[in-house]
């Protein structure tokens, strides 16, 4: 038992990630951690997208299982568990019953890598980059196999879409990302694909890849924004699902438990996606301005900002209750909402305990920015219209293709521009000033 | 690029997961050829990459295990599901499999598996007379795993100790001149 304690003790001092320290108690409990934030977050999410999707149309959403809705999700939950699990009976059982499973562990896999913190990782891979882009299109395999295994044709057209739709844009996707990671070899020795190390390279370079390079770093971050829309199969490239002409695409045939793996699978994944365009662009764990505004004051200051956003969210919580219908059927409802008000609160209250802020302010500024990418897939799915299949190739090969190359190329000639400079051209310069100057 | 061997951490490499890997790639290698659902075979052939990838991960080559997953298990697998899958099955179940070359094919794995057994047994002597087989089990320097990428990179690209760079681009060229010909072959008028 001392031993144990010992054990679990000595990561503590630690400045790794649990899997580069070999700890495994502690890499045991950020798996856990990790996979249940990531299930709430899943769960935040379908509450979310139908109350933004609903505000946007003009509706009010979900409003009576619990305030304003807010246990909605579970009821849905509960009600796709004691759902009948249905196996047609022409389907190839055993792949019809391995597909939702290797999407669920494609979309989940790829969290061992994201760096919610310098030390918030489960561990830091020499190749965690490469590792997320290939685990992650790994989930077209389930995807295919589930629409082939159903043995009927809307799922059989939606996982030829999806087949077509993921392999044509991981290839943009790859090369933006490939221009990003040119990005982190500037001004050291060399250059990384490591997910913890990309973010520091943009600390060190005192910029987000996002606005480096000006406008190519923006170029590159557009493409892989679109790109990574389609390659997780919402709106408005949701072509594989399309419920006007496919029914449901590539899941119509899956009911209960085995449709919610795919539920699940699919907002984890657009997570996850989310995660790398953060990673790559948008400084990651980084707060804004860590270079121009650094000093003790600045991070104190920073350091609220977590507790709080959780205590706004409880006032208004509280601003809410108080607006409730004060008509007796409304009484649960409005204390259920003072409670959830009262949770939230405690957090944010929790949150200025200076050992809790030192420790999660990074996750917390990572969170926000997924958060942000997370409301830019609901506003998509809000306002454009599903491209026809002919005109997401014509995107995916003939614009964003092209852009990626031309793209990459530019990078590389202006990071190699800003290296030869020094060394080549200002010589030369120098050189043919001197030449004017002895001529005149 | 001379890489500082790790004296540290010991490998994780503990012979147990090598065993268990080798036995899913052999039963996944098996599986591909027996099955008569050309599906099936590639899933079970999807499952013999992974499983490879995971040895490259064993062997301290995350590089190359990354890129197996991506080319093989993501790129490649994909587009094979994606023909196989329009094939009628019902068709294919009623065909007879047939193998005309076991012979030659037994043969052929013999031998191939007596070199390998023989590769590792003989025993080599080296100019100070020390007796060992070519894959000494001691004095084996292991390199730090963070390196891999940077360690090819160099291989392939540095000015200095960039041996590979030539062969290489001499491998794509192959590609290309197997994507050509495959284009002539399925097109008579370009």
């Amino acid at each position: 038992m001392h031993d144990f304690v010992q054990y679990v003790e000595s990561y503590l001092g630690s400045d790794k990630t649990p899997g580069a320290a070999g700890n495994i108690f502690w890499a045991t409990v950020y798996v856990l951690l990790v996979f249940v934030g990531l299930s709430i977050a899943v769960i935040a999410m379908n509450w979310l997208e139908r109350k933004i999707l609903a505000h946007m149309q003009v509706r009010l959403g979900p409003m009576r299982v619990g305030p304003h809705g807010l246990l909605q999700p579970i009821a849905d939950a509960l009600k796709l568990l004691l759902k009948e699990d249905i196996i047609p009976d022409g389907a190839d059982k055993v792949v019809f019953w391995v597909a939702p499973f290797i999407v669920v562990l494609a979309a989940f896999t790829v969290f061992v890598v994201v760096p919610f913190g310098p030390t918030h990782a489960i561990t830091d891979m020499n190749i965690g980059i490469l590792f997320m882009l290939g685990v992650s299109s790994l989930s077209v395999l389930g995807i295919v196999t589930a629409g082939w295994a159903s043995n009927s044709h809307y799922p059989l057209i939606g996982a030829l879409r999806s087949s077509a739709q993921m392999v044509s844009y991981e290839v943009a996707m790859g090369l933006a990302v490939v221009s990003a990671i040119l990005m982190t070899s500037l001004g050291s020795k060399d250059g990384t694909l490591s997910m913890i190390e990309i973010v520091q390279r943009q600390q060190e370079q005192g910029v987000w890849f996002l606005f480096k390079f000006f406008p190519l770093g923006i170029i590159a971050f557009a493409i892989f924004a679109v790109a990574m829309v389609a390659e997780t199969n919402r709106a408005p490239f949701d072509l594989p699902e399309a419920e006007s002409e496919l029914t449901a695409g590539f899941h119509t045939e899956y009911s209960g438990f085995r449709w919610s793996l795919f539920f699940l699978a699919e907002y984890s994944a657009m997570i996850a996606v989310s995660s790398i365009a953060v990673t790559l662009w948008l400084g990651g764990w980084l707060r804004p301005f860590p270079n121009l505004l650094h000093g003790a004051t600045w991070d104190l200051a920073f350091s609220f900002i977590p507790g709080l956003t959780f205590l706004f969210l409880g006032v208004i919580c509280f601003y809410n209750t108080a607006r409730m219908p004060k008509h007796p059927l409304f009484k649960i409802q409005t204390i259920g909402l003072a409670a959830f008000g009262a949770v939230l609160a405690l957090i944010g209250v929790v949150m200025f305990i200076p050992v809790v802020r030192d420790r999660v302010g990074d996750i917390f500024w990572f969170s926000a920015k997924v958060a942000g990418f997370m409301y830019l897939y609901i506003w998509y799915r809000g306002t454009f219209p599903r491209y026809r299949f002919d005109q997401l190739m014509k995107v995916g090969w003939k614009v964003l293709l092209p852009t990626g190359l031309a793209l990459l190329i530019c990078t590389a000639l202006w990071a190699m521009r800003s290296e030869v400079w020094a060394g080549v051209i200002v010589p030369v310069w120098l050189g043919f000033a001197d030449l004017l100057r002895r001529i005149f | 690029m001379n890489l500082p061997p790790v004296t540290g951490n010991p490998p994780v490499a503990t012979p147990y997961f090598f065993y268990g890997l080798a036995a899913i790639m052999v039963i996944g290698g098996i599986l591909v050829i027996t099955r008569k659902n050309a599906v099936h075979s590639a899933l079970a052939l999807i499952t013999t990459l992974l499983a490879q990838a995971a040895l490259y991960l064993m062997l301290y080559a995350p590089f190359v295990a990354g890129v197996q997953i991506i080319l093989y298990a993501g790129g490649i697998m994909v587009l094979f599901l994606f023909v196989i899958m329009l094939i009628s099955i019902e068709r294919a179940e009623k065909e007879r499999q047939f193998n005309k070359q076991w012979l030659v094919g037994i043969a052929a794995a013999g031998a191939l598996g007596g070199l390998f057994i023989a590769v590792y047994t003989t025993v080599t002597r080296t100019g100070s007379g020390q007796a060992s087989t070519i894959f000494p089990s001691v004095g084996r320097d292991w390199y730090v795993e963070g390196q891999n990428t940077q360690g090819i990179a160099s291989l392939l690209f540095d000015q200095h100790s960039g041996t590979y760079m030539f062969a290489f681009e001499i491998a794509s060229l192959l590609l290309l001149v197997a994507i050509i010909g495959a284009v002539v072959m399925a097109k008579k008028r370009i």
